[in-house]
């Protein structure tokens, strides 16, 4: 029960990307086609989830117990930026299809704040590590799901006649904006 | 004359927020109020300076395939630094920007001004390039802040606009602030709205 809570809350009511603002840079950047943004929601997922799973081991077998919290931000992103470089040998080498499918997007991640922001979460809100995981997995299918609405939108959206100020980015912004607010609906689902 | 331009084009020509578009997150994510906008930009200023001085130090020191996660160790540095001295002495600002702080390691912005500018120039180009980028980035989050704080909180910097009870009643707008503006879907459409702006005037 506890894990379908968090499940619905990290998916809906306090979705990575609509209510939380993290990585919003590939949400604006790549979410022009279904097809790419299937792609990059699978990268990130795996991502994210192997991330999350090695900092809360770090954090808890390495960091706390040698007094070195305060190095929390600096080993994270090493790791993160690490293990990012990892699966892309390790994808090219084991399953040469999932590196094609995925590969591009791969080396996008690191700078992903999702990935680093739900580590630091993860650790914030006292999770242990299969409430952490399932935390990430979640999140990480919330950022899925907000890239691909976002990107069906914007399929449409391009033969729709935007005014010439609002072209670009601002129309991005807004979409989301009002797609933020129809996420504002699943508020008060949890708790 | 140049030193001049390095310092003056990150606040309007190639201001990262409105024109680079660059740095999504904390933009959207800390002005919820002017203040909290301010807060999230100096800080940033501050990684941003102290980053690119010494990464165009020890830029030609290092090797070309290891220099992004080398300055990502630097710019992380720097973070912490600010993280533990805004804990120390600005307790309820970290408080509500939270999680953000240590997020300025991931700022596109940061990294980004180390990859294009920091690592082939001068010292003295690189600290003023980073002083620029930086008040471009506070200034576009604290007009951002203080335009979602004026219509969702009728207040700029917590000093309110209006009295509790208004003499005019004109209508319901001037009772109720747009609450809206403070909460996530406000942030998306106050900033979409001020690029629109920002991109009519730059014409």
């Amino acid at each position: 029960m506890e894990y379908i809570l968090i499940i619905i809350a990290a998916i809906f009511v306090n979705n990575v990307v609509l209510a939380q603002f993290l990585g919003t840079c590939p949400f604006l950047g790549v979410s022009s086609k279904i097809d790419t943004s299937l792609g990059m929601a699978g990268a990130v997922t795996f991502v994210i989830v192997l991330a999350t799973l090695v900092t809360f081991l770090l954090q808890h077998y390495v960091l706390n117990p040698l007094g070195l919290v305060f190095m929390q931000t600096i080993v994270f992103i090493l790791v993160i930026a690490s293990l990012v470089q990892m699966v892309e040998i390790i994808l090219k080498k084991l399953s040469p299809a999932l590196y094609q499918a995925l590969g591009i997007f791969l080396p996008l991640i690191t700078t992903n704040c999702a990935v680093l922001g739900v580590a630091i979460l993860v650790i914030k809100k006292n999770y242990n590590l299969l409430e952490g995981v399932v935390f990430a997995g979640a999140t990480a299918i919330g950022f899925g799901l907000a890239l691909v609405i976002m990107a069906g939108i914007r399929e449409q959206l391009e033969l729709a006649n935007v005014p010439k100020g609002m072209k670009g980015v601002p129309i991005s912004l807004l979409t989301a904006g009002i797609l933020a607010l129809a996420f504002m609906g699943f508020a008060g689902i949890v708790k | 004359m140049s030193h001049i331009y390095q310092l003056t084009k990150g606040i309007i020509k190639e201001n990262p927020i409105f024109v680079i578009v660059l740095g999504m997150c904390p933009t959207l994510a800390t002005t919820s109020s002017a203040i909290n906008g301010m807060g999230m930009g100096l800080a940033t200023t501050f990684v941003l300076l102290s980053s690119n001085t010494v990464i165009s130090l020890i830029a030609r020191f290092i090797p070309d395939k290891v220099r992004i996660p080398s300055y990502i160790v630097v710019i992380a540095t720097f973070v912490t630094i600010v993280d533990l001295v805004m804990q120390a002495y600005t307790q309820s600002l970290y408080e509500s920007l939270g999680i953000f702080i240590p997020l300025i390691v991931v700022n596109c912005i940061v990294l980004g001004r180390a990859e294009a500018f920091a690592n082939k120039n001068g010292v003295f180009d690189s600290m003023l390039d980073g002083l620029g980028m930086g008040l471009g980035f506070t200034l576009a989050l604290t007009l951002l802040g203080s335009v979602r704080e004026i219509l969702g909180n009728f207040s700029v910097f917590g000093l309110k606009l209006i009295p509790k009870e208004p003499v005019w009643t004109a209508g319901q707008f001037f009772h109720d602030p747009m609450l809206v503006f403070i909460l996530a879907p406000g942030a998306f459409i106050a900033l979409a709205y001020m690029i629109a702006i920002f991109n009519k005037l730059k014409k």
